[in-house]
Parts: C-alpha cells; structure tokens; sequence
C-alpha cells in the first residue's frame, strides 16, 4: 500500500486497493454534494411556500440530488471502494484479471462527474434524475445534454468495473477456491456485475436517443412526429430498475459478513444466500414495468410486473431471515460494525415491506408519484445500502489503513444516524399517503407538521454522517495500529498484513475449507468486543 | 516468476499465475464486453422495432427509399471481411507472421471498403432529402401528417448504422494495431490471444450488420410497388 | 372503490407490522440473549436448516400472491368505468387544468361533479406528461400528450378534495392543483346548466364540424366518398388492411388528426390531416357532436336533464368515491 509515494504514484497505480482508495475519496465527496442539495430541498420544505429558493431552483436541487446520489455515489459506493480493495483478496489474487482497466473506470467516473458539475455550475438541470420525456427532450431549457453525457461516461464506470469483477471470479480464484468456498461478498458483487454489464448499456442507448432527439428533434419521443413518450420510460427503467439491485446487492453482501463476523458464526444458509444473490440479479430485469402502472402502459402487462414484483421480493425475504437465524447461538459482538448491521436489516426490512405496496397494484394507483415512494426508496438506498458501507468501512478500515476508529464516537455516530434517519423518512410514509406528491416545492398547509418533522430528522442525520467523516480523518494519524485481524474474522483478507502489502499475499494461498470456519481463528487476538 | 522464455509469458502480466489464466481471462473478458454490446445496439432495435409495428406502412415505404443492391454487397463485403479474418486468426495459431500482417490489412481494406459505400448512402440519403431533422425532409408517397413518421425511420436508421460504423471505426483502429504489433513479431503461436479477441471483436460488429440489413432493408420489401 | 384500497393498506400494514415487529424482535433477542462474553467462545449449532428456508420462503410468497390478486383486482376494476358514468374531458397542460363538460361548461384547475354517479375523466395534454391525482379518492392516471388516458371514481360524500398534479412537468408542476367539488344532485344540475356561451360540448362540436367544412365530404346520409359518421362511436370498424377496430374517443381523435393511419376498408385514402387545424379541446368537441349522431344512446349520456337514478344505499361515512 505505502509502496510507493507521490501523486503519480496515485493517479497511474495500477493497484486495485489503490484504485479502491481512489474511488473512496471521489465518492466521498460527490455524497457532500448530494447531501448539500438534500438539505437545501429539506429547509425549504420546513414552510408551505416556496420561499427559499425559486421553483426553478427547488426543480434542479430535487434533480441534482438524485443525479448525484444515483449515479456517482450509490451506483460506485460498494463495488468501487470495497468490492475492488477486497474482492481479489478475497479470493486469493493478487489483483483483478484488467487493473489498467480499472483504473479507466476511476477515470471515466471522475470525467463524468465533472460534467455533470459543470452542468450544475453551468446553471444546473431542473428534468428530475428519470429525465422524463417530452419534459427532458423537448422543453426544459437548462444543461440536460451535459449531465446526460456525464452520467453516459460514468456508465462506462460501471460497466467495465463489473466486466472486471465477473472475468475476476471466474478465471482468478486461488486453487481450492471453489465458488461455494467464496466469501457471500464476492457472489453478491458478481451478482450485482451481472447486473452492470447487462443493463447499463441500455442506459448508454436510452440516453443517446435523448440526446438525437434533443439536438436533432428526430421525433422518437415527440408525439407531434408520431414518437412515444411513454417508449423512453420503458427504455429508462429497463436499465434503472436493476439498477436499484445494483445499489443493494453489494449491501447486502456486506451485511452477511458482518453478521457473520460478529456472531462467530457461518450465515445461516449460506448457499440459499448465494442463490438469492442471482436470483434478485435476474428477476429485477424483469419487473421494471411497475413504475409505469398509470403511465398508460396497458393493463394486462401492469398486472404481469406486479406479479413479477412480488416474486422479486422473495429471495431479500429470505436473506434477512438468515441473517436473522445467523445469530440464533452465535456469539455476538457489538462492535459498531455490527450495530450497522442491525440497523440494516431493520431498515431494509421496512423499506422491503414497503417495497410490497407499491407492488400492489390497488395501492400504487394512490401512492406512487408521493412521497410514500420517496420514503420506500430512501429507507432501502439510506436506511440499508448507505448503513451497510458504512458498517463495511468500519469493519475494514482497519484492514485498508493499518489504523483503528475511536469506538466510542463510532456507536454514538451510529445511533445517531439510526434516529436522524428515521425521524427524517417514517413521516414521509404518511405524507405521501395523505396524497403529498413528489418533487413539489410548494404543498398545502396541511402537510408541514410532518415536513417539519422530516427536516429536523434531516439535520440530525447530517451530524451523523459528519462525525464519521471527522474520526476517520483522525484516525489516519492517530488512531490505534491495528494488527492484521482485529475482528477475528475469517477470509482470506484478513491473514495479510494491515494495510497489505503491493501483491497482497506473499504466495497465493492454498484453500482447503470454507468462507466461515471461525475454529480457524479463535486463537487470534480480537481487539474490539 | 517470469524466469521462463516462453512467449507468452514473456507477455504475462503479474496479476496473473499462467498464460492458460491470462488468456482465459481475456477471452471471457471480450465475451462479456460484447454481451453488453448485444445491450446496447439491443436498445435501439426495440425502438426500431416498436415503431415498425406502430407505423407498418410508412415504415415500409422509407425502406424501399433504400439502395438494397448497395447493402446487398455491403454485406457481401463484410462477410469477406470476417473471413480475412477468421484467416488472419488461423495464420496466428501457426505462427506465420506474414500472414497475419497480410490478412489484416486486407480485413482493414476491406471495412474501409464497408465505410465508404455507407458514406455514399448516407450522402444519397442527403441528396435526397432524407435528412431527419432538416428543414427540407420529404419522403414521397407520404401524406403530410406521416412525415414525422417517415423522419422516424429515417432517424433510426442513422442512428442504428451510425453506431455500427462508429464501432467499425474503432475496429478498424484495432485491426490497425494488430496488424502493427505482428509486423513486429508480436504474435507467435503459443501467444496471439490479441488477434484471437480482436477477431471476436471484429465478428461481432459484422453480425450487428447482419441483424440491420434485413431489419433496415429488406423487411416487407415487396409490398411496396 | 376508495375504501377498498384502504382495506388493502390496512392488510399490507397488518403483515408488514408482523414481519417488521418479528424482526426486531428477534434480533433484539438474539442480540441480547447470545451476546458474546468471553473472547475464547465459539458457537457450535446447525447453519442450514431446509425446513426452515422452504417455509420462509414458501409462506410469504403465499401471503405476497393474495397481496397481488387483491391489487390487481382493484386495479381491473379501476380500469372499467360503469357505462353510465359522466363524461368530462380534461386537457392538462403547463401549468394548468382545463376541464370540459358535455353540456358545455368549462372549468380551470376545477371540477364539480354530482355525487352518487361514476364520473369518467377523459384525458390528454398539450405538452408534457402531466399526471391527474385525486388523494381522497384514491385515483390517479397520467396524462400524456398524443393520446387519451383515463380515470373514473364515484364521489359519495359532497365536499371539496385536492387535485395534484403528480408528474413532474416543469417549473410549476406544484402549483398545478386544484379542487374537486362534489355536491349534491339538485346542486348540480342547477351548476351544470348554468349559463354557457358556446352551448353543449356537442353543440359546439357541430359548429366546428361546419366551420371546417368536414360535412362536405362526411354526409349524414352516408353518401360520397367518405363513411358516414351516424351511428359510428362505438362501433366495430373494419379497416382495408382487414383488421377491425372500436371506433371509441382514441379513434376518432386519430382520424382527425392522423386519417392516413387507418383507412375504412371501401375507401380511399383523400382525407386531410386537421393537426394544427384544430386544438385538444377542439378534438373533444367533435367528439361529444360524432357521439351525439348517435341514435341509440341512452338518455342518461350526454344530456344534461335527467340525473340517473341513484340505486341501494350509500355508506354515510365513505367521503370518497366507491365502486358500484
């Protein structure tokens, strides 16, 4: 890690775990951004009026944040930082099959990301992140073009990283490594590349055709020229519906090594885990047609997706009952890792169930377009994929930097996140169910009591993210060493040193037993209880 | 590890244990990155597609405006094009150096050949004023009202050979730097696996062209006139 | 229909309830009741149990497949609008509402409808893709340019209920609201036939109809080149290419705008296209007059003198609408 030093070093490693330390900056500072514009849009909904900023502005706050959320924070989040520092040591390799191409997915994500801030400095996009068409193609005057070209190069990002991972996993494995040996982590990142590389092209095209329409006016979208405006929500959802599996799935993979971890136990089921993994993989490309079941898409096909819908819901059913049954006479641990971990299962839980009413066909008519929509997704992109990264950071932070957190600022900070983010979002289920839609800046005055609750949950799950922020800095400098597996866990990560050496493994291992034999690790030193 | 004098591992790169490993992974790599190809270019056929079936008629009489004898051997010329080579990848397996080199660059002439008849229909289209999106767009035998529809065609088409020929383009780079790098003696027969997925690449964009041609050019032909 | 979509809600919440509480409490428990307490321990216990993963696995997609049939019989039934219901067309566009009713009186950004009668929207927009939402009432359908979308409720209490648009649509799209104004039947009618300049929707249909010298070639008696527009809404078309159509609001509105699309099977090809000729709200208009050449429709449609028997009883505490 410390090979070699100098901004050069940085900017042309061909190092996954590099890489990884790269893209954990870039995301880093893209989720700020984001975060910035949720708060803005929080205050101004603190008052019925619109008296913060003009409808134009709110329009492209509410636009930008999900841009930034969607494509530059959570899509990378996991796979970039933690999948591409550990998913070679995970399996005993030394690096990914195409480490010049990943560091040209760093690049294209930053490259994108820079024109989507340039069109955000430039006076900002105001179409919503889904870039609904007539709206996005042939009336909004503000940067659609540059954001939409920013978030194509990002694709790119995120196609060749799981072009990466998938060449990764089939052709790299240490000998012994057979695939129901591998860590759940690595098979929900496969599952989740598979994901990447099948449906981010069709983003690519989608987003090519609004461009064409937008410079050329083809008329592919434009009912005057006898386009279909409901076409591009098809061709938009195609891809942005498995693209929500890809924001959870690594999240999910976290979560079955922290359970494990902290219960000294092997997960619960562990093939059904793995299973489950592909299963969500495949079914999520085929239920996109639930955010269209009033857009006119026709009856008989909504019935079909709300089906399809259900059945998706499934293996997430299942692997939350393994985990739960993971710690059925384990021996658990309360180390903060793991209290994110506990968070994530109940609050992937709720947004799960959630998730079953919007599948409903009766209830969607009513919610969808609200902000019970709005709560779904955040408590499963929030209350879930953002508290499994950050339980993944803890649990390998001292593994990727040599140095341990302060425990202590580590649980208040969880806690405190836990409670921001619910007062922040349970209202927003009432909200949206007492008929508040979406991406409105101004509201009737019945609806501000819940507001105000949601905005004051906002500013204390800022703090939240903030203190981590603080202490992780700090520790960079004066945290306590860590030795190589101060959790006594189990994977192959955890026998090199903290941080690993340039090749990570002086000779790539032999593996001769399975991901969670921790009789293999109970004599080790454990740090943190 | 690299202590060894064999070619390909003089070629081996250090996250890898052994050529076997390196070339399966860039084989499988190539597979997987044209599976998102198939993605991609597999959009706008939905598109292309879904229009056809809405607006049958108009559809097919922007077809017919089409030089189907130019595509014909547009397709003819491709096909060859795969076939130098499938025979530049048979002349690496055995090592023969110049034939590589040879064959290469007759599959480069060859998919220049392919661009430049496209740019004639494309200037024909032009000529023609088959320009979606111009001022003076007409197609004839359409009433007025449909000829946003017959621009929908007309707009799918470039948009769908556009690619294609973008991705020509990019092929023929790679072809270019293969047919360098063998001229250098790069490519023996234990290591060629660059011309091996070169060649995957180059197939794969010749196959493109075989799905739009009868898609652009030959569907419902004869019920036009 | 609304208090069924409640029922609905309150069966989610019921099973969402029991698994979320189960959950906590689980962990909770497990959390505490095997918390780790000395360094050296290592848990012995079974980590597969296929009874278990069957039976999580098979009871909640049962419980997920009645979550399904009962949304998606709600959602069927949301679908079929009674044929006795009102009709009223809407036109969404930046950023407004403009509602249109058969006997002439229009509306911004504001409805009024009987109670105790279904009441069928007819949509489309001008521009974007707007979205008409009725929280109360528990509907909500988006309007999209370029084709006609629509929604119908039963109204069972007077009063006045939000309208929202819910797609996002621009600059304005939260304050393109309005109300709903649900009275009674005598109310109504009074409203409904209140003074109106350019007469029944059907009325001025056939002012249009004239001024764009379509009865030029579209003789009532059938004759001439064109088909004859008597008794044509709601009937079967067959068109030259062999396929048969329903002749309903969509149809006729492609026709006019669009008449090279389908042409009726005997003749030809010669009529011109109106787009740009003629409005959205002009469209509804010819509409409502090719409906009203009608000779079979029933007195309740279109007309404004007699208020369709209410039929049963009425839950008196139901504020919103209700399937028949």
């Amino acid at each position: 890690m410390n090979a070699s030093y100098g901004i050069k070093s940085w900017l042309f490693t061909k190092d996954h775990k590099r890489i990884g330390l790269l893209y954990l900056a870039t995301i880093t500072l893209f989720f700020f951004l984001g975060g910035a514009f949720a708060t803005l849009i929080r205050v101004e909904l603190l008052t019925p009026q619109g008296d913060l900023v003009s409808s134009e502005t709110y329009n492209k706050l509410f636009t930008m944040h999900g841009v930034i959320m969607v494509f530059f924070f959570l899509i990378p989040s996991i796979p970039a930082t933690l999948g591409n520092f550990f998913l070679p040591m995970m399996i005993g390799a030394r690096d990914l099959a195409f480490p010049r191409i990943n560091l040209l997915s760093w690049y294209l994500l930053v490259i994108g990301g820079l024109f989507a801030l340039f069109a955000m400095l430039a006076g900002g996009v105001d179409t919503g992140w889904t870039f609904y068409t007539p709206y996005s193609t042939s009336y909004s005057n503000t940067w659609v073009i540059a954001t939409a070209l920013g978030i194509f190069i990002a694709g790119f990002s995120s196609i060749l990283t799981g072009l990466n991972f998938i060449i990764t996993v089939h052709t790299m494995r240490a000998p012994g490594m057979t695939w129901f040996r591998m860590p759940l982590f690595v098979w929900s990142q496969y599952a989740t590349s598979l994901i990447q590389v099948l449906g981010t092209p069709v983003l690519a095209v989608t987003i090519v055709l609004v461009f064409c329409e937008r410079y050329f006016h083809i008329g592919i979208f434009d009912p005057a020229l006898g386009g279909d405006p409901v076409l591009f929500q098809h061709l938009f959802w195609f891809y942005s519906h498995p693209a929500v599996y890809i924001m959870i799935l690594p999240a999910m993979g976290v979560i079955s090594e922290l359970v494990s971890t902290f219960s000294r136990k092997p997960v619960f089921g562990y093939g059904f885990v793995a299973f489950s993994s592909l299963a969500i993989a495949v079914l999520g490309f085929l239920v996109w047609g639930h955010h269209l079941f009033v857009s006119t898409q026709s009856v008989y096909a909504g019935m079909i997706f709300s089906f399809l819908s259900f059945f998706v819901a499934i293996p997430s059913a299942i692997k939350v009952f393994n985990w739960t049954a993971t710690l059925y006479k384990g021996s658990i641990s309360y180390a903060t890792p793991m209290l994110y971990a506990f968070g994530f299962i109940g609050l992937f839980t709720i947004g799960g169930l959630t998730g079953l009413f919007v599948a409903s066909l009766g209830i969607d008519v009513h919610v969808t377009d609200t902000y019970f929509v709005i709560a779904h997704f955040h408590y499963i992109m929030v209350g879930g994929a953002i508290m499994a990264y950050l339980g993944g950071l803890h649990f390998w932070w001292p593994k990727m930097t040599g140095r341990m957190y302060p425990e202590g600022w580590a649980k208040l900070s969880a806690l405190v996140i836990f409670l921001g983010f619910n007062l922040t979002f349970f209202p927003q289920f009432i909200l949206g169910y007492l008929g508040m839609p979406r991406r409105y800046h101004e509201y009737p005055a019945e609806f501000q009591v819940l507001n105000v609750l949601s905005t004051a949950g906002a500013s204390v799950l800022a703090v939240g993210y903030v203190i981590p922020m603080i202490y992780f800095i700090w520790s960079l400098r004066y945290g306590a060493i860590a030795g190589a597996n101060p959790w006594g866990a189990t994977g192959l990560e955890w026998k090199t040193a903290s941080p690993p050496p340039k090749h990570n493994f002086e000779t790539t291992p032999i593996v001769t037993h399975g991901a969670y034999d921790y009789s293999t690790v109970i004599g080790e030193e454990v740090e943190v209880g | 590890m690299a202590n060894h004098v064999h070619a390909e591992s003089l070629a081996l790169r250090e996250q890898f244990d052994t050529a076997e490993q390196q070339k399966d992974a860039s084989t499988l790599g190539m597979w997987i990155f044209l599976i998102t190809e198939i993605m991609f270019f597999g959009g706008m056929f939905l598109a292309y597609t879904v229009y056809r079936s809405s607006y049958p008629n108009v559809f097919a009489v922007a077809s017919t405006s089409l030089n189907v004898y130019i595509g014909a051997f547009n397709t003819v010329v491709l096909l060859c094009s795969s076939f130098t080579m499938v025979m530049a990848v048979r002349a690496a397996q055995l090592g023969n150096r110049r034939g590589i080199v040879l064959f290469l660059i007759l599959t480069l002439i060859l998919g220049f050949m392919f661009l430049g008849i496209k740019a004639y229909e494309w200037n024909e289209k032009f000529v023609e004023h088959h320009i979606p999106g111009m001022a003076n767009f007409h197609l004839d035998g359409i009433p007025l009202e449909q000829q946003g529809q017959a621009q929908l065609f007309f707009s799918l088409y470039f948009a769908m050979t556009g690619l294609h020929a973008l991705h020509m383009v990019v092929g023929a780079g790679i072809v270019s730097f293969l047919a360098w790098w063998a001229y250098k003696g790069k490519y023996t027969a234990e290591y060629m696996t660059p011309v091996d997925v070169g060649g995957l690449y180059w197939h794969f964009v010749d196959i493109i062209w075989i799905f739009l041609f009868p898609l652009l050019y030959l569907i419902d032909r004869h019920l036009v006139r | 229909m609304a208090p069924q979509v409640d029922h609905l809600l309150y069966f989610l919440m019921a099973v969402a309830v029991f698994f979320g509480l189960g959950i906590f409490l689980a962990i909770f428990y497990f959390a505490i009741r095997y918390r780790r307490r000395s360094e050296k321990e290592l848990p012995h216990s079974v980590h597969t149990g296929m009874a278990l993963e069957i039976l999580w696995s098979v009871i909640p997609f049962g419980l997920t497949m009645i979550m399904f049939t009962w949304g998606a019989d709600l959602f069927f039934r949301e679908s079929r609008p009674p044929d006795n219901a009102i009709q009223i067309y809407v036109v969404g566009k930046q950023w407004m509402w403009k509602l249109q009713h058969m006997e002439g009186r229009r509306e911004i950004n504001e409805l009024h409808v009987p109670m105790g009668r279904p009441v069928k929207l007819t949509m489309t927009s001008e521009d974007v893709i707007h979205s008409f939402f009725i929280p109360s009432f528990r509907v909500k359908q988006d309007v999209v340019p370029g084709r006609y979308s629509t929604l119908w409720f039963e109204p069972t209490k007077p009063g006045k209920y939000h309208l929202f648009c819910a797609e996002y649509c621009g600059t304005k799209h939260s304050g393109m609201i309005g109300w709903i104004y649900v009275m009674e039947p005598q109310d109504y009618q009074e409203w409904v036939s209140g003074s109106v300049g350019g007469g029944t929707l059907a009325e001025a249909g056939g002012k249009l109809f004239e001024s764009l010298a379509c009865a030029n070639c579209h003789h009532l008696d059938g004759s001439g080149r064109c088909p004859t527009l008597t008794g044509l809404f709601g009937r079967n078309v067959q068109l030259s290419t062999g396929q048969v159509v329903k002749a309903d609001e969509a149809y006729i509105r492609e026709s006019i705008l669009q008449p090279n699309a389908k042409i009726v099977a005997g003749y030809q090809p010669i009529m011109p296209t109106f787009q740009g000729l003629v409005t959205e709200e002009g469209v509804v208009q010819l509409i409502e007059y090719i409906k009203s050449l009608n000779p079979k429709l029933p007195a309740t449609e279109g007309t404004a003198t007699t208020p369709a028997p209410v039929p049963g009883s009425r839950r008196p505490n139901a504020g919103v609408a209700k399937e028949r």
